[in-house]
């Protein structure tokens, strides 16, 4: 019990979240800016990988969460319901319950292999030159999705809400808040080892000093392959939660816009800092909702305030420090479950 | 079996020819020095050797087996470290970390193992941290193992180079200029340590040094070029005497500070 703390309390917090949900205690919009906040925790922390620890300039995340969505969308629809295009569903409806987070990482693998797009080109290209790539693979996912007619094109997606209303006909919770709650969790654990372990620093090194890195041992293709996969997986991910919270996707959702405001978190955060990219979704989350009646103002002020976090705070609120070497009483939570690995020497 | 053999390496940069038809035979247990003026091509040798650059013609054998053209991290993984004659140590990780990266190549263990916790990755990972505090002992810098590199005295970084290279369990070490920027304590400091690691380790060193003291009193045998070209090749004592050497640094005040 004492080793895994922080999960027990992750865990009792979801259950918490849950049956408040479930009670109908909380407010719709609330649950909804809730399950923004998961949704931008993924992004950023998983942008924060390569961004942050991995020193590579990436902006083109939300294509890969375009990616995500649009395949775990589809998947659901045709697996599941019935659809215009794809049919009657395949399966029984039911199964849905079980089988969805089964299509949600479908969605996230469809995501890494678009993520091997950037990956290749980061063998021989990095800084500026790489960042172009993003950008461009952020816009090819776009436009293609905005040319396939068959998933709807420009005018978007729709379906998946019947998927969940499937669900809820089996058990009724809040489902799309359970995997949100879940898949949150599992993306900074998994984040949170890999980047304290001897294996995932690798990615630091080559941020450090590339050609020391190599020269070291380091396989760096090895290393740039496992980041840019998890990292856009990650992304994915995110795209096939929120896909499925409103039901319905387009692909203006994932433009550029979308990934500056991932990119605005991470810097907001911290390059390289775990729980700041995890402090700052929360709070870039409801900031954007306190903004809301500004309405396009919004993309006036958010932007004023990222200007004023350059000049005044440009490491962001965390640095690339953890909450635990700024509260080293936190250890106690949460790193106990690093175990006796990954204590100062 | 020669350690090293190296036939006929030659290396372009565009038009400029920076090694010419190299050759060497390193047994095991040597301690090789390599010197010449500045640019006569002696870090681009070691650059060929770990896989750096790709050699325009020549061959490579390391323990009979051709590693011309393989990538570094392959090369370091058969057994040649190195350290760099600007220092290139990852300066926002600690001296520690620094330790444990250099045996990302023989981890044991991988993506799944680090996210499941796995057995295997407790055990490597507890390995891996070991051998990184005992080089921090041996070398003397067990004090600085939570400092950034950046923060520590020059002399210090270099032996952190040394030890970040050792942590790679080399057969043959390779140094770029060691002793450079360092005060003369330093140097005494250094070349103990290298005699001190060459016993304890039973390891095979190739070093390029500028500072005619360190290569005069640690080397059994020295190499010396210029413009790329091999001009002479034996002990040290001889190497001093030979009329091309002191041709080639004619001009140059560093022999003088043998
Ligand atoms: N990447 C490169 N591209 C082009 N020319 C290079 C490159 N690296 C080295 N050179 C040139 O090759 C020649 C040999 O350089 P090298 O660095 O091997 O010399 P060196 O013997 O190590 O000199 P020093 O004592 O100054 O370190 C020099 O003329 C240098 O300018
Ligand atoms: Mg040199």
């Amino acid at each position: 019990m004492r080793r895994h703390r922080g999960l027990w309390l992750y865990a009792a917090f979801s259950l918490a979240i849950l049956w408040v949900c479930g009670h109908e205690m909380l407010t719709a919009y609330a649950q909804l800016v809730l399950m923004f906040i998961g949704i931008n925790i993924i992004l950023s922390s998983s942008l924060n990988l390569i961004n942050g620890y991995m020193g590579e300039f990436s902006c083109g995340h939300a294509g890969f969460m375009a990616v995500g969505a649009y395949v775990s969308s589809i998947l659901n629809v045709w697996l599941f319901t019935s659809h215009k295009v794809f049919g009657p569903p395949v399966l029984s409806p039911s199964s849905a319950v079980y089988l969805f987070p089964l299509t949600l990482l479908a969605g996230a693998c469809a995501a890494a292999l678009a993520g091997l797009l950037v990956a290749f080109p980061s063998f021989r290209t990095r800084g500026d030159y790489l960042a172009i790539i993003t950008l461009a693979v952020n816009y090819i996912v776009k436009s293609s999705v905005e040319n396939i007619q068959a998933i709807g094109g420009a005018r978007g997606f729709m379906g998946m809400r019947k998927v969940i209303e499937e669900m809820e006909a089996v058990w009724r919770i809040p489902w799309i808040m359970l995997w949100i709650l879940v898949f949150t969790g599992l993306t900074v654990w998994v984040l949170h080892r890999f980047v304290s372990s001897s294996y995932g620093k690798g990615i630091v090194a080559i941020r450090d000093d590339e050609i020391a890195a190599e020269i070291m041992g380091v396989d760096t293709r090895r290393m740039k392959l496992a980041a840019f996969m998890l990292s856009s997986g990650m992304a994915g991910l995110a795209g096939g939660l929120f896909a499925h919270i409103l039901g319905y996707i387009n692909p203006g959702t994932f433009t550029i816009m979308k990934s500056t405001e991932v990119m605005v978190m991470v810097y907001l955060g911290g390059m390289g800092s775990l729980s700041g990219s995890v402090l700052s979704a929360v709070l870039f989350t409801l900031i954007l909702e306190v903004l809301r009646p500004l309405q396009v103002i919004k993309w006036v002020v958010i932007p004023l305030l990222l200007i004023l976090l350059m000049l005044w705070r440009p490491e962001g609120i965390m640095g690339d420090r953890e909450l635990t070497d700024v509260f080293p009483r936190l250890r106690r939570w949460f790193s106990a479950d690093k175990g006796d690995v990954h204590g100062a020497p | 079996m020669a350690l090293l053999e190296i036939r006929r390496l030659t290396h372009f940069f565009g038009g400029l020819r920076a090694v010419a038809d190299f050759n060497l035979r390193l047994e095991g247990g040597e301690l090789l020095g390599l010197i010449g003026p500045n640019g006569a091509g002696k870090t681009t040798v070691f650059n060929l050797v770990c896989g750096f650059y790709k050699p325009t013609e020549g061959d490579i054998f390391f323990l009979d087996k051709d590693i011309a053209g393989l990538r570094p991290h392959a090369v370091t993984a058969m057994g040649i470290a190195r350290t760099f004659q600007n220092i290139r140590l990852w300066n926002t990780l600690s001296v520690f970390d620094n330790l444990c990266i250099a045996q990302h190549f023989r981890l044991g263990y991988g993506l799944g193992d680090v996210v499941l916790r796995t057995g295997r990755f407790v055990t490597r990972e507890r390995h891996v941290r070991r051998t990184a505090e005992e080089l921090l002992e041996i070398m003397g810098l067990r004090h600085y193992a939570q400092e950034r590199p950046g923060n520590l005295p020059y002399g210090m970084q270099r032996r952190l180079e040394i030890a970040r290279a050792l942590a790679t369990q080399p057969k043959l070490l390779l140094l770029d200029e060691p002793a450079a920027g360092m005060n003369p304590g330093e140097i005494d400091q250094l070349v103990e340590t290298i005699r001190w690691i060459r016993e304890s380790f039973t390891l095979t060193i190739w070093l390029i040094e500028h500072h005619m003291r360190v290569v005069m009193s640690v080397c059994e045998r020295v190499q010396v070029l210029d413009f790329g070209q091999t001009i002479a090749d034996g002990p040290p004592e001889a190497i001093k005497q030979d009329p091309r050497v002191i041709q080639a640094y004619l001009g140059s005040e560093e022999l003088s500070h043998a």
